[in-house]
């Protein structure tokens, strides 16, 4: 039973991979989304250098919450809408680890691209290298909880009514602790105080969104199949 | 005597308990409040920091403390049924939703109309008021999605998943807007410190709190007898009240 249930983790996983491989686009606009907020800031504040890199951790850490929550729609309306997900909610393998699967293959194709590009747009607003790590380290650690939590979302509203707006109505206030340890972790270094506490914070919720969500995930899927 | 409590879980017993609870409750609300307020406005002398804006205190206390309370009732309700199927829990939950909104929409308000006098500014991103302010988009995140979800069993279940979520949330809310709000400000602003409050003053808050707490429980049964009403339509019962 062990083995059968991490081999349909892996293949859950392997498939979503393989799905968003062929439809680059829906993964690339994600990325691009959050490319393009990001740099509508400096626009909209002006190119003062010292009032960017003040206000750079929030920029990126409220953008990438944006961008988080743009994708979360895709998470399972395929799946939904083609019968796949009825399937995997029926599979004798337990709902949790398959929805884990789901949420990993989520993160990898739209929080680890926001990571990577993380310190490119850090340069943008003048960060110093030192901010640049932490603020690359805090959105490693802190956007897998986005994906977590952002499923729960996605599965309460599925094939509902206004889909879309009323996930981000959700999902948003719950994202506010992510936010503030993320962006505050990157401040608590530009200020000297250390970041080591709020990346523990953010490690610490993402251990308990691993261990809560997969359950709220499943529930909700279960209850969105009815 | 031995209460079947068992018995008010069915809507059709529930139904004509509510209508009569309903009426005393709200009775009640309107009698402590008159007491509370002629309390708070003449009984209570002037604060000597504050002068008489103070005297908000008496609407603003209870009304926080109702909008932290019911979110937790709510969360309670739609847990019992969510986990034993019934539904008037789900609609109890229902029920209390718009209540907790407006008893944190009066805590954010009355906040600011205090805050101007004694604070200088309407709003302050104070951890409190954050979290409070996130509060009241946690119960309009519930309620649309309540509301937008036709089937109303499947809406009772989705919203209740909802609830849960959110009530293991509060405190991390609360926890990460304090810990930002003194990172962030230092202390420009505190309303931690309590000064010593004359008894007078005390009793004026308390006895406004069960007022509060009377309204809470009267709207809330009002309003979930229209939701038994609304729900159960076809079901015979109803024609014979």
């Amino acid at each position: 039973m062990a083995a059968g249930a991490a081999a349909a983790f892996w293949a859950v996983l392997e498939r979503d991979l393989l799905i968003a491989l062929r439809r680059r686009a829906d993964v690339l606009t994600t990325f691009f989304f959050f490319v393009i907020v990001v740099s509508l800031f400096p626009l909209g504040i002006g190119p003062e250098p010292g009032t960017l890199r003040e206000i750079a951790p929030g920029v990126v850490w409220v953008s990438a919450l944006l961008a988080a929550m743009l994708s979360l729609a895709r998470m399972f309306s395929g799946d939904f809408a083609d019968g796949t997900l009825e399937q995997l909610v029926l599979t004798p393998q337990p709902l949790t680890l398959l929805v884990l699967a789901k949420v990993a293959a989520h993160w990898l194709t739209t929080g680890l691209p926001l990571v990577l590009i993380g310190p490119l747009l850090g340069l943008q607003f003048d960060l110093p290298v030192d901010e640049l790590w932490i603020l690359v380290l805090s959105l490693l650690i802190g956007t897998p909880s986005l994906s977590m939590i952002g499923a729960v979302g996605a599965a309460l509203t599925l094939g509902v009514r206004g889909g879309g707006a009323l996930t981000s109505l959700l999902v948003l206030p719950l994202y506010v602790p992510v936010l503030i340890f993320g962006a505050g972790a990157v401040a608590a270094t530009a200020n000297g105080t250390g970041a080591g506490g709020h990346l523990s914070l953010l490690g610490a919720m993402l251990m308990l969104s691993l261990v809560f969500a997969p359950w709220a995930i499943g529930a909700a899927l279960k209850i969105s199949l009815e | 005597m031995a209460i079947n409590w068992f018995k008010y879980a069915s809507p059709p017993a529930f139904y004509p308990l509510a209508g009569k609870m309903a009426p005393w409750f709200l009775a009640l609300a309107a009698l402590l409040g008159a007491a509370g307020l002629y309390i708070g406005f003449f009984a209570a002398p002037t604060d000597f920091q504050q002068g008489d804006s103070y005297r908000i205190i008496f609407i603003h206390v209870p009304a926080a403390w109702m909008s932290m309370l019911i979110y937790v009732v709510m969360a309670f309700w739609a847990g019992l049924g969510l986990a034993f199927n019934t539904r008037l829990s789900s609609m109890m939950a229902h029920a209390l939703a718009p209540t907790g909104a407006l008893m944190t929409f009066i805590a954010l308000w009355t906040g600011a109309l205090w805050g101007k006098p004694t604070w200088g500014t309407w709003w302050v991103w104070d951890a409190r008021l954050t979290s409070e302010l996130i509060l009241l988009f946690l119960y309009i995140g519930y309620m649309s999605l309540a509301a937008a979800i036709d089937d109303p069993r499947k809406a009772d279940k989705a919203s209740a998943v909802l609830a849960l979520v959110g009530v293991v949330n509060v405190p991390i809310i609360y926890f990460s807007v304090q810990w930002w709000n003194t990172l962030h400000q230092g202390a420009s602003v505190s309303i931690t410190r309590s000064p010593s409050m004359a008894a007078i003053m005390l009793w004026g808050m308390l006895v406004m709190v069960f007022a509060f707490w009377s309204y809470c429980i009267g709207a809330v049964l009002m309003r979930v007898r229209h939701i038994i009403l609304e729900r159960e339509r076809h079901a015979a019962w109803i024609s014979e009240v």
